[in-house]
C-alpha cells in the first residue's frame, strides 16, 4: 500500500542514478533553464513589414453609397483623392501585421503550398511555357482618412512565362479591385462551365470592428486573414490554364492603373440586384426537372453535395479547435501566474524553486499553444473555408449546365409549337393572309431551328468543359489537401518538440535525487 | 446512463492512479486496501480489505463492505475523540453527474454524428466515468492508509470497528451522529477562521505555521482551479480531434488514410489525463490537506480559548470563594488538553510539510517525464504519418 511511495518504479529506465546527500532539487547551473531554442518567436512570414503601425484600418467595403462611379484614379499616386472628400491629400500609412498573428516557424511561407504543386506538375497547356508563376499579396496599408479610407495591397508577380511583359513586377490594388476581377471572370466563364475560384468574402461586420479604430488582436487577425485569402485567391485563379490567359487577369496583375470596379458594393443597387437574382436562381433550380441521361453527372452532383456537407462540418470542427486552443493558451498563462505565486508562497526552498520553474515553463508552453492556434487557423481552418466556397462554385457550374439544358429544351418546345402552328395554318379560311403568315412562320421556324442546334451545342460544350474542369479540380483538391495536412502535422511536430525541449530543461528532470 | 460495475484488479493501472499522497511510515503491521468496488445508481460500495499482524483484531485477513457514509462517520468520530489531524475526506459524493449529463447530451446529438464519431465520444465519456469512479476509490483508500500508519489514530477503537465490524454500520452511524453532532461541525468553520487569526500566539512555531498556512491555502486553491481549467481545455481539444477525424474519414474520395488523426485525439487526451493526475489531483489533494492542517490549528486555538476562559472562571471563583476546586480542576484539564494538542499538532504539521514536499517532488518529476515521453512518441507518430503522406 505504501510501497509505491518512494522507490522508482522498475520499468522506468530513463532515470539517472540516485545520488546520496544531494539537495531535494539541484541548484540550477544557470538561474534560468538552458538557452532557448532558436527562432521560437514567430517568424514574420510576410517579408513586408515596413513602417510604423497606424491605429485605425479602413476598407473599401463600406464605400459611400452615393459614390460616383467610374472615376479613373491611379492607386499608386499619393495624390489620390478619396471620392467625395475635400480634405488634403491623405497620407499613406503602411500597416504591419503583428507577429503574433502570423503563422510562425514553419520555415516556409504557406505560399509554398501553391508553388510546390505548381512546380511539380506541368499542366497540359494548349501550347505554352511550363506553369511558373508566383503571386504574393502584401503590405496592407490604409489610404486616406475618415469614412472613405480603404486598404490597399501590394500584388507582386514573379514569373518567367512569356505571357507577361516582365519577370518581376508589382501593382497596388484594393479589395474592390479583386471583387471586380472575380465578377468579370464569373460573367465570362461560369456559364460555360469553368470553375472560377470565388473571391474572399466581404465582411461588413468585420470591417465595422476594424473601423472602430482599435488596433487589437481581432482587427489584426482580420487584416491578416484577408491578406492571406486574397493571395490564395489569386494563386488559384492563375493556376487555371484558361483564366490565366484572360486579358482581365493580365491587366489586373500588370497594369498600374485599373478602372475602379463599380457595382461591387454590397448595399449598392447592383448588389441588391445580385441578391435578387440569386434568390430567383434558387427558385428556378427547384423547378428545373432535368432528365439526366448521363450517369456521370448524376453521380458527380451527388458527390459534390456530400462533399459540401462534410466540408462544412469539418470547417466547423476546426473552428472549434482553434477556439479551444486559444482557451488553452489563456488558461495555461493563468496557471503559470498562479504557480509562480504558489512558488513564492512555498517555504521549502527547493520546492519553491521547482514551482517557479514550472511556472516559467508553462508560460512558454502557453506561447506555444498560441502559435499552434494560429497554425490551426491559417493552415487548416481558413483553407477549409476556401474549399467550402470552391465547392459552391462547382455546384454553381452544375447549375449553369442545368440552365443551359433548360434553355435548349425551351427552344425545342417553342420550335415544336411553331411547327404545330404552321401545320394549323393549312386549315385557315383567310387565304389572303395565309402566304404572309406562312412566310413569317417559316422564318421563325428557321430561327428557332438554329437556336435549338445552338442550344444543343452549348449543352454538349458545357458538359464537356465541366468534365474536364471537375477532373482537374479533383486532382488539385487531393494534392492541396494532402499538402495542408502535411503542413499542419509538421506544425504539430514542431510544437511537440518545443514542449519536450522546455520540459527537458527543467532542472528537476535532469536528475533523480533522494530526499534528505 | 448505464450502471457500471468494475473489478479493480489491474494493479499496473493503479500504480499510476494512486500515490498522490505519500506515507513516510513503513508500518506493515496493518495493511489496508480497497481491492474492489461496486457502483450502483451512483452509490459506491467499497470492499475494505485488511491484513494485519496485530493481536487486537479477530482475524489476520478479512474484508468488509462499506459505503461512503461509513467513512464520513469514521472521520467525524476520530475528529471528535482524537486531537489529531485526521486527514481530509471529501464529504460529498464524487461528481458522476457531469459525465452522466454529457452522455445524455451525446445521446441527443447522435443523429448528427457518424457512427464512428458517436462510438468514440461514448468511449471517451465512459473513460471519464471510470476515472471519476477510480478516483473516488483512491481517495477513500488513501484516507484509510493514512490512518493505518498514524501512530495514534491507527489504534483508535472506532477505526478498528470500521475495519472489522461485519454487519451494517448504519446503526452505529446513527448513534454517532446524534452523539457527536458531526454534521454541525462544518457550520462552525467560518467562525474558526476569525478565531484562528485573532489569537495571540506566543509560540513562534505556531505563529509561523499560521501565517504560512493561511497564505498557502489561498494560493494552492487558486492553482488548483487554474489547473482544472487547463486540463479541461486539453480535453476539449481532444474531443475536437474526434470530430475532425471522423469527418475526414468519411470524405471517402480523399483516398488517404486519416485514421492517424485519431492518434492526435489520443495524444491530447493522454496529455489531459496525465496533467490531471499528476498536477491537478496533486494540487487538489494538498489543498484539502492544508485545510486539515488549518483544522488542526483551529482546534488548538479553541483549546487555548477554553483554557483562557477557564482561567477567568478560576479567578472569578476565587473572588467569590465558591467552587474553587472545580474551577481549578477544570483549568488544569484545559491546560493539559491544550498542551497535549500543541505537542501533537507540532508533530503533525511537521510531518505534513515533509509529506507535501515529497509528494510534490514525486508528482512534478513524474508529470514532466510523462510529458517528455508523450512528446517523443507523438513526434515519432506524426513524423511517420507525414512521411507516409509525402511518399504516397
Amino acid at each position: 500500500m505504501a510501497d509505491t511511495a518512494r522507490d522508482p518504479p522498475p520499468d522506468r529506465t530513463d532515470f539517472h542514478e540516485v545520488e546520496d546527500g544531494e539537495d531535494l532539487f539541484p541548484e540550477p547551473s544557470a538561474a534560468t533553464p538552458e538557452s532557448q531554442p532558436a527562432s521560437l518567436s514567430a517568424v514574420d512570414i510576410s517579408t513586408n513589414a515596413n513602417g510604423p503601425k497606424q491605429d485605425s484600418f479602413f476598407d473599401d467595403d463600406n464605400e459611400d453609397l452615393f459614390a460616383e462611379a467610374t472615376e479613373e484614379v491611379s492607386l499608386d499616386s499619393p495624390e489620390r483623392d478619396v471620392l467625395l472628400s475635400d480634405g488634403p491629400s491623405p497620407a499613406i500609412t503602411p500597416i504591419t501585421p503583428p507577429t503574433s498573428v502570423i503563422t510562425p516557424r514553419i520555415g516556409h511561407t504557406h505560399d509554398d503550398m501553391f508553388t510546390h504543386s505548381s512546380f511539380d506538375e506541368i499542366e497540359e497547356e494548349e501550347g505554352g511555357d511550363s506553369f511558373d508563376i508566383h503571386i504574393s499579396v502584401s503590405d496592407p496599408e490604409k489610404i486616406g482618412d475618415g469614412m472613405n479610407a480603404y486598404m490597399a495591397y501590394k500584388v507582386t508577380t514573379k514569373s518567367s512565362m512569356s505571357l507577361f511583359k516582365q519577370r518581376d513586377f508589382a501593382v497596388k490594388r484594393r479589395f474592390s479591385d479583386f471583387l471586380g476581377l472575380h465578377s468579370k471572370l464569373a460573367s465570362k466563364y461560369l456559364h460555360i462551365g469553368y470553375i472560377v475560384p470565388p473571391a474572399p468574402e466581404k465582411s461588413i461586420v468585420g470591417m465595422t470592428k476594424v473601423k472602430v479604430g482599435k488596433e487589437d488582436q481581432s482587427s489584426n487577425e482580420f487584416v491578416e486573414k484577408r491578406r492571406s485569402a486574397l493571395e490564395r485567391y489569386l494563386m488559384r485563379t492563375v493556376k487555371h490554364p484558361i483564366l490565366l490567359k484572360d486579358p482581365d487577369v493580365l491587366q489586373f496583375l500588370e497594369s498600374t492603373e485599373l478602372p475602379r470596379a463599380v457595382n461591387t458594393q454590397a448595399l449598392s443597387s447592383a448588389g441588391i440586384l445580385r441578391m435578387v437574382n440569386k434568390a430567383a436562381d434558387a427558385v428556378n433550380k427547384m423547378t428545373i426537372k432535368m432528365n439526366e441521361s448521363d450517369a456521370w453527372f448524376e453521380e458527380k452532383q451527388q458527390h459534390f453535395e456530400n462533399l459540401d456537407l462534410q466540408l462544412k462540418k469539418l470547417h466547423a470542427s476546426v473552428e472549434s479547435l482553434v477556439c479551444h486552443r486559444k482557451e488553452l493558451s489563456v488558461n495555461t498563462a493563468q496557471f503559470a501566474k498562479s504557480a509562480a505565486m504558489l512558488g513564492n508562497s512555498e517555504d521549502h526552498t527547493a520546492l519553491s524553486r521547482a514551482l517557479s520553474q514550472l511556472a516559467e515553463v508553462e508560460e512558454k508552453i502557453d506561447q506555444l499553444h498560441q502559435d499552434q492556434a494560429n497554425a490551426d487557423l491559417y493552415l487548416f481552418s481558413e483553407l477549409l473555408g476556401d474549399y467550402v466556397r470552391l465547392i459552391g462554385a462547382v455546384k454553381g457550374v452544375f447549375d449553369h449546365r442545368m440552365k443551359t439544358w433548360q434553355k435548349w429544351q425551351d427552344s425545342q418546345m417553342l420550335l415544336q409549337k411553331k411547327r404545330e402552328a404552321e401545320a394549323k395554318l393549312q386549315f385557315t379560311n383567310k387565304p389572303d393572309k395565309l402566304q404572309q403568315a406562312k412566310d413569317e412562320i417559316k422564318e421563325e421556324i428557321e430561327e428557332l431551328e438554329g437556336k435549338v442546334q445552338q442550344g444543343e451545342r452549348d449543352f454538349e460544350q458545357i458538359s464537356k468543359t465541366i468534365r474536364k474542369e471537375v477532373s482537374r479540380f479533383e486532382k488539385e483538391r487531393v494534392k492541396d489537401f494532402k499538402m495542408i495536412i502535411v503542413k499542419y502535422l509538421e506544425s504539430l511536430v514542431q510544437t511537440q518538440q518545443q514542449v519536450k525541449h522546455f520540459i527537458l530543461n527543467l532542472s528537476y528532470t535532469k536528475k533523480r535525487l533522494v530526499f534528505v | 446512463a448505464a450502471c457500471v460495475k468494475h473489478l479493480l484488479n489491474q494493479r499496473n493501472l493503479w500504480n499510476i492512479l494512486r500515490s498522490v499522497s505519500v506515507d513516510l511510515n513503513n508500518d506493515t503491521a496493518l495493511l489496508i486496501d480497497i481491492p474492489d468496488a461496486l457502483c450502483e445508481r451512483d452509490k459506491v460500495k467499497f470492499t475494505v480489505h485488511t491484513k494485519t499482524t496485530l493481536t487486537n483484531f479477530q482475524k489476520p485477513d478479512f474484508s468488509v463492505p462499506r459505503q461512503h457514509e461509513d467513512f464520513i462517520w469514521l472521520h467525524d468520530a476520530l475528529v471528535e475523540t482524537e486531537d489529531y489531524a485526521v486527514g481530509i475526506l471529501e464529504r460529498s459524493y464524487p461528481d458522476f453527474e457531469s459525465p452522466r449529463d454529457k452522455m445524455h447530451k451525446l445521446g441527443e446529438g447522435e443523429a448528427t454524428m457518424t457512427k464512428e464519431e458517436y462510438t468514440k465520444m461514448k468511449q471517451e465519456l465512459e473513460a471519464e466515468y471510470l476515472a471519476v469512479f477510480k478516483k473516488t476509490v483512491q481517495v477513500h483508500e488513501v484516507f484509510l492508509q493514512r490512518l493505518s500508519s498514524h501512530p495514534v489514530l491507527s489504534k483508535d477503537r472506532n477505526f478498528q470497528i470500521f475495519l472489522e465490524y461485519d454487519q451494517d454500520l448504519s446503526v452505529r452511524r446513527k448513534n454517532a451522529k446524534e452523539m457527536f453532532g458531526g454534521f454541525f461541525k462544518n457550520m462552525v468553520k467560518s467562525a474558526d477562521e476569525v478565531l484562528i487569526s485573532g489569537i495571540k500566539e506566543v509560540d513562534d512555531f505556531f505563529e509561523q505555521e499560521k501565517t504560512f498556512l493561511l497564505d498557502y491555502y489561498s494560493k494552492i486553491k487558486d492553482s488548483t482551479a487554474k489547473a482544472e481549467k487547463m486540463t479541461r481545455s486539453h480535453k476539449n481539444i481532444a474531443d475536437d480531434y474526434i470530430h475532425i477525424s471522423a469527418t475526414l474519414n468519411s470524405l471517402y474520395l480523399w483516398k488517404l488514410n486519416f485514421a492517424f488523426f485519431m492518434h492526435l485525439q489520443k495524444v491530447e487526451g493522454r496529455v489531459a489525463s496525465d496533467q490531471e493526475l499528476k498536477l491537478t489531483e496533486l494540487l487538489r489533494y494538498y489543498m484539502r490537506d492544508i485545510q486539515a492542517a488549518k483544522d488542526l490549528l483551529y482546534r488548538r486555538a479553541r483549546a487555548l480559548v477554553d483554557y483562557e476562559n477557564s482561567n477567568k472562571a478560576l479567578d472569578k471563583a476565587r473572588l467569590k470563594s465558591k467552587d474553587i476546586p472545580q474551577a481549578e480542576e477544570h483549568q488544569r484539564q484545559c491546560l493539559q488538553k491544550f498542551d497535549k494538542l500543541s505537542e501533537s499538532a507540532k508533530k503533525e504539521l511537521t510531518s505534513f510539510k515533509g509529506r507535501r514536499v515529497v509528494a510534490f517532488r514525486k508528482n512534478l518529476i513524474e508529470m514532466a517525464e510523462l510529458e517528455i515521453k508523450h512528446a517523443k512518441n507523438n513526434v515519432a507518430l506524426l513524423q511517420g504519418c507525414i512521411d507516409l503522406l509525402k511518399n504516397n
